[in-house]
This record gives structure tokens, sequence and C-alpha cells, in this order.
């Protein structure tokens, strides 16, 4: 029985001097959103495009149920998916895009109206796409993805160009989505976007995945045994607790993240010392650190900004 | 995530895979783009247009008529008669010792010049108005002895020219509608060249001598000439009436007659049995030259042109759009098989294509020739089945050439550059061939090996090896066979078509 949902092993890929996928591997599981996160260029949208058989790669496997896209009859009763909102003709109308669209796979005009209906375009459909905002667009998009009713549901940066409502909207649902059973893979650059969505997350840079475990676990490792100090005398607090073996980042104007000491110890050493300070607690990562941490070294341009403190 | 969890199971039912599903989609595709829609649209009506105004613009009210031979053809029938009445049967025998032909060099400036076909001979005629049944016998200038009847037939005598040393003595025999013509290099030994059945000559027929000398091909024009031959040794058999000896220029106010070069004029000389005739004109099926003024199909769907413009752009956008805004990555993710979506995109716009052009040419053909006759304009005749090959096949021109656009288009993969490429593979040739100064040898070779080849499908005149003629694309003849020259366009559109699913298979989509 081949695995259902989507399975990405070793993907490797060259364009010219550009290594865009370098080892990609991941797994989407059906009735998960899996997150899939990194900065602009780390192989997300290739890593879709190959999936979809678009782009040939150099090594590697991409699978769809145990097969190879372009083996799969009807492919969007397999995979929905949505790589790019702008990929219309500006003046077909968006019930004809999808009349099309439906029309390749052998399914009827009934069933364009279904999802025209479920993404509430309901009053716009018959008008030409191209004057259609960048969020309708989105919305057009994700009915296509939905056309087959496929099992696994693919979506590159969706919440690019929503408004507030709309990204509330596509919250709700992904969630609905993989409620129903299906595999859905969303990609962002923004982990704002999806820390509230996703229950998986596979974190990419420099065309590899650099972390795949549950959202959880990713917080809970991230976490891991820091303690936050906050302290008025930050210098003589340093110096004391690394004498006794701590490493420490400034995070803030008078907040310590100390690593390589319990709380209790801390406390100790600093009252031995008589060194001030208002409060000691277990330090609790956000996502967005966890993501920040990650991709750190996998962020090729970034400008130096004065919050980064060198540990 | 729990263990429990059950896979989402699709719930809509499709049909079976099928090629059908992907015509059906691009048909869906093309239809629902008002822009290609309306630019197949104005392909036909810019081929109706066309013709319209071609019916209307030409005004030849009160020309002469032109000569139709018996077979329905137009036909040029213009020489130097010298003849009397033959009321039953009878023959008539001469010898031709001299033909010279004379060319305009500049203006009223006649030097001797070689016509291969002036002809001077023997005829048998059923009357004096140009187009009526004939049966000739005749010593020609590049060609031999020939006879022939009623314009359109011709068969080879003995090869040579004449002269004094060597003249050829001819012979007609009339047995009621039976012509044989004999052929002799001494006047003692005869041969047979040919009989020919010219029905409808009547019991009474005009019999004499007669010269003609048709214009002269020069480069890519023409120029009249006029030729002057010597005869002897006449001598009659049978049913002759009077004795007198008529002299006329036959034809000369018809429009296939170019005139006398200079300030020459046909006439005859007599003296006992010695003639000397001179003469203009021809007695053959009229070509394009002869008949400058007049209209062909062609012509009338010139239109074809135009639409052609529009339907390139329309077979090139339909391919090269899905590339500019990435819709090919939708395309190709609901159908992975690539070489069979470009297949399904070429049938759904050759269709299209085919049935717009069909629409355009069949309004457009009637249309113009009623407009252009209303005007006086003679338009060559053609058969019904002829008229369906030129209608289907600018139809098949038009979406040939669309196809080859969608081919280019799938290849550059950029609207501007698949566009300009295809025009200038099609219709740049085209244009050059237009262009009356193209030396004869470029255009022929142009329309042999370019896709501007296809535009032999539209050809109706008929090239006559007995008419000098400038045959070539400009005046409407074309070096390829109608549907030769359509499958040149179709090689160019098949091995692009080819290349396209190569490189759309090899390629990253």
């Amino acid at each position: 029985m081949s695995a259902p949902g989507i399975v990405v092993a070793g993907l490797r890929k060259r364009y010219g001097a550009t290594l865009a996928l370098d080892g990609m591997s991941l797994t989407v599981r059906p009735a998960v959103v899996t997150g899939f996160v990194g900065p602009n260029g780390a192989g997300k949208s290739t890593t879709m495009r190959v999936i979809l058989g678009l782009d040939a790669v150099d090594e590697g496997t991409a699978l769809i149920d145990g097969k190879p896209y372009h083996r799969l009859r009807h492919p969007l009763n397999h995979v929905g998916s949505l790589l790019d909102a702008a990929a219309l003709h500006p003046s077909r109308s968006a019930r004809n895009h999808l009349l099309w669209l439906a029309h390749s796979q052998g399914l009827a005009a009934r069933r364009v109206d279904q999802v025209i209906e479920q993404v509430g375009l309901t009053s716009a459909a018959r008008r030409k796409a191209g004057g259609y905002s960048l969020g309708m667009r989105q919305r057009l998009g994700i009915a296509a993805a939905l056309l087959g009713d496929p099992p696994i549901i693919m979506l590159d940066e969706p919440f690019n160009g929503m408004d507030p409502d709309g990204i509330i909207w596509m919250r709700g649902f992904l969630r609905s989505l993989a409620a129903q059973g299906r595999a859905v893979l969303v990609s962002s650059h923004l982990m704002s976007e999806v820390q509230d969505t996703a229950d998986h997350l596979v974190v990419v840079g420099r065309g590899k995945a650099i972390a795949d475990a549950g959202v959880a676990d990713l917080i809970a490792a991230a976490s891991g045994g820091r303690v936050a100090l906050r302290t008025t005398a930050g210098t003589q607090a340093m110096a004391v607790l690394t004498r006794a073996g701590a490493t420490m980042a400034a995070t803030g104007r008078d907040t310590i993240t100390v690593s390589g000491l319990p709380a209790d110890r801390i406390v100790t050493l600093l009252n031995e010392s008589a060194v001030p300070f208002s409060e000691v607690s277990a330090h609790r990562a956000t996502l967005e650190d966890v993501y920040l941490e990650l991709t750190r070294e996998a962020v090729e341009f970034r400008a130096a900004t004065p919050a980064e403190v060198s540990r | 995530m729990t263990p429990t969890v059950t896979p989402h199971r699709p719930r809509q039912r499709v049909g079976r895979d099928g090629f059908l599903q992907l015509l059906h989609a691009e048909w869906t595709k093309f239809r629902t783009v008002p822009g290609w829609v309306t630019g197949t649209v104005v392909a036909a009506l810019l081929v109706v247009l066309v013709a319209l105004l071609t019916g209307v613009s030409s005004n030849q009210k009160g020309s002469p008529p032109v000569p139709i031979g018996p077979g329905g053809e137009p036909v040029t029938d213009s020489f130097y008669f010298v003849h009397q009445p033959l009321a039953e049967d009878g023959s008539i025998t001469v010898a031709v010792s001299a033909l010279e032909s004379s060319i305009p060099k500049g203006l009223e400036d006649l030097r001797p010049g070689i016509v291969p076909w002036a002809k001077a001979g023997l005829i048998v005629k059923q009357s004096t108005r140009p187009g009526s049944p004939y049966a000739a016998i005749m010593a020609t200038s590049g060609h031999g002895v020939r006879m022939q009847d009623n314009y359109v037939n011709d068969t080879a005598g003995p090869p040579g020219p004449v002269s004094a040393e060597s003249p050829r003595w001819l012979r007609l025999d009339r047995s009621g509608d039976t012509i044989t013509g004999y052929a002799s290099t001494d006047g003692t030994n005869w041969a047979k060249v040919g009989a020919a059945e010219v029905s409808g000559l009547g019991s009474t027929v005009q019999v004499g001598l007669f010269v003609a000398s048709p214009q002269a091909v020069e480069g890519r024009g023409t120029t009249s000439s006029v030729s002057t031959a010597a005869f002897g040794d006449l001598r009659l058999q049978g049913g002759w009436t009077d004795g007198e000896w008529t002299g006329e220029q036959i034809g000369a106010h018809s429009p296939t007659f170019a005139g006398f070069p200079g300030n020459r004029s046909g006439s005859f000389t007599q003296s006992g049995g010695r003639f000397t005739v001179t003469g203009a004109g021809d007695i053959a099926p009229a070509a394009r030259y002869s008949l400058p003024a007049a209209g062909t199909l062609k012509d009338i769907l010139t239109g074809t042109f135009a639409a052609l413009i529009a339907v390139i752009v329309v077979g090139a956008l339909f391919i090269t759009t899905e590339y500019r805004r990435n819709l090919i990555h939708v395309t190709l993710a609901a159908s992975p098989r690539r070489g069979r979506v470009l297949l399904a995109k070429a049938i759904v716009l050759g269709a299209v294509t085919f049935v717009a052009g069909l629409a355009g040419a069949v309004l457009a053909v009637p249309l113009g020739e009623r407009l252009s006759r209303a005007n006086g304009v003679y338009l060559f005749p053609v058969t019904y089945s002829t008229e369906l090959r030129v209608a289907l096949g600018t139809a098949a021109l038009l979406a040939t050439a669309s196809i080859l656009a969608l081919s280019v288009g799938a290849i550059i993969r950029n609207s501007a550059s698949a566009v300009t490429t295809v025009i200038v593979a099609i219709v740049l040739p085209y244009l050059l061939i237009a262009n009356p100064f193209m030396p004869v040898s470029v255009a022929n070779w142009l329309t042999r090996v370019t896709p501007a080849a296809a535009f032999a499908v539209q050809q109706t005149l008929v090239q006559y090896p007995q008419v000098a003629n400038p045959y070539t694309p400009y005046n409407g003849y074309y070096p390829l066979a109608p549907w030769a020259g359509l499958a040149v366009l179709a090689g160019y559109a098949v091995v692009s078509l080819a290349v396209a699913a190569f490189l759309m298979h090899r390629r990253d989509a």
C-alpha cells in the first residue's frame, strides 16, 4: 500500500550556477495542515513545481500517493494546487477559467458553481478575472484547487494580498480542509501567517528542510532549558553567571536569556554576589524565534539589525 | 494527529481519461477569451471585405467582350486571315518558305527578333468571329510544325524552322467536321500530323492562310510582335465557291489582342501562287498577359493575406499568453502529458480557424464574383470543383498557418517574437512575390520552399505549353500544384509542432 499524501525525498536541482534544491525532503500527511516556511528563495516554490511535475529534478523523487505526478490520470482528483494566483487570462471570466479546468478533468459545470460558492465568489464569478484584486484571485485559485475534490491540497503563499478578513477566512478554511481528512501543504515566508494554522512545520533554507516537526515539539526544543532574567545590573550578572559556565544573550534593555544553568542555581549565584534582579523565569520561545533561529544561517541577504547581539 | 484519521476520499466522479476532455478544455479556453474569438471572426470578415472592395473598385463597364472558345475558356483569337469560303469538303495545300518576326526595341524601333510561337499556315474556321471553332496546321518559328484545334489542343509535327532552302508543305483536308493535317518537307512525301473533330463547323467554312504573332516574353513582361510569312505553291481541291481571297485582321478589337507594334498593320500581297502575309496576335487560350484586366478567384481572395496576419496573432497568443501569465503551470498540472496538450491546442485552433476561413471564402467568392461581373470585369472561369478547392484550400491555408504560429509560440514562448517570426516566414515571401520586379527565378524559388508556397492553393490559371507567357507567381501561376504548395506550409507546421512538443517535454514548464 502506497503512502497517502506527498512524500518528497532528496530533491536536488540546479539552475545554472544556483543550487535551488539541495536534498529537499518532506512528508505531507492526511488530516494535517503542514506549514512550509522559509525565506524567499529557499526552494519552496521550486519544490511545489517539482511535486506537480512542472520542473524536472537532477536527483530525488516526489510521489503523490506513491506515484509520480505525471502518472496520475486525473491529477486534479488527487492534488489541488495553487502556485500563482496571477496565473489567469485577464479577459476570461472566473467561471470560465474554472470551466475549462473542469472540462480537462471531465467534471461537470455544476462542480464549478459549487467551488465558486465555497470560496465566496458567486457574485463576481462572471466578471473578467483581470479585474480581480489579489485577494479575489487567491480565492479563485483556491476554488481551482478544490475543483477535483482532491485529498491533497497544496497552496503557495495563499495569504499574499489578502485583507485581514481574508486571512481569517483562509485560516479557518485550511483547518476545515484538514478536518475533512485532507493533507494540506501551505507555504509562506512569514511564520506568523501559518503559526496558528499549521499542525506540522517544515522549515526550509537554502534548498533543504532544516526542521520537520510538530509545532509543539519545535517550540519545546527551541525553549529547551533557557531562563529569562530581568535585571538592571546586566553587566555584573553576566560576569557572575559566565564564571559559573552559563552562556547568555541580551534580548532587551534589561532582559537576558541564560542557557546552561537551571533557574534556582541562577538565583543562588546572583544572591551570593549581591547582584540585583527583579525576575527569573523559564524562557518560552515563540514560533517566530524558532523560525529566526533556524533560518538565520539560511537567509542569504538580510540587513543586520541592532537587536541582534552576538553570543 | 491520531492514527485513526481517515484520509479524504474524493466524491467527484470523473469521466474516463481521454483526449476528448483535453479538446473540450482547449475549446472552452479558446471561446472564453473574447479577443481570440473576435480575431478569428475578423479574419473571416477581412476575406469577405477585401472581396467586396475588389468587386466594387474595378469598373470595366463597356469593355468589349472577351472571346470565348468552344470549351468555354477565354481565348485569344486575333490573326491575319487570307480566306475564302469552302461550301463542302475539300483540301488546301501550301508551302511556307519564310517566317520572320519583329519586336519593338524602344519606341517605334522594330528589330528582327525571335517569337518562338509565331505561326504561319492553313486554317479551317467556322467563321471570322473570334472564338469560333477551327482547326489549323502551321509552321512555327521555334516549335516546328504543329496541328492545333479549338485553341487548347496542340499536336507536334516535323520539327525545325522554315527557310527558303527548307520550306514546309502543309495540307488540310476537310471532310465534314473532320479536319486532317499533313506536313511534308519536299511537297511529295506527306506525313499525317493529326486529325481533329471540330463540331459545329456548319457546311460553309472559311479556309485560307493565316499569320499570327503572339506577344514576345521579355523578362517579366511581354511586348507585342509582328510576323511576316511567305507562302507559295497554293493548291485547292474540292468545293470552293469563288476564287477571290479576302484578307483581314481577325479580332482586331478584341480585348485579348495587344495590337500591332510600331506603325505596322496586317496585310497580304498576292502574285500568282505566291502570298506574303503580315499579321499579329495569336490563336490560343488566353493567358494572364493577354487579359491583364481580367480577374481571378485569387484576386477576389486577396483578403487572405490580411486574414493570415489575424490568425497568426491569435494562433501564437493561444499559447504564448499561457506562458506569459504562468497559466501553462495550471494547464500542465491539470494535464501532465504535454504533447497531448499541444496537440489538443493545435486541433482546436486549426479547426476553429478552418471553419472561420471556410465561412469567409464561401461568402467572399460568390459576392466578389457577382460584384466584379456587375462592374464589367471578366473573370477567368473556374469549374465548380476548382472553386471548392480554392475555398477549402484557403481555409486550410489559414488553419495551417495558425498551427504554425502556435508551434512557434510554444518554441519561443514570447508573443511578439512568435508573431514576428511567423509573419516574416509567410507574409514576407508573399510580399516579395507580389512585387512585379522580383526576378522570376527568385519568385519561383520563394514559392517552392517558403511557407508562402501555400498560396498556390488559390491558383486557378492553367499553364499551356503552347502559350508563351510570364508564368510567374505574380501573374497567378505557381511552380507547385495547389495541394503541393499547401503541403509545403503543412510541412513547416508539422516540423514546428514536433519541435515544440519535444521542447515542451524537455524543458521545465
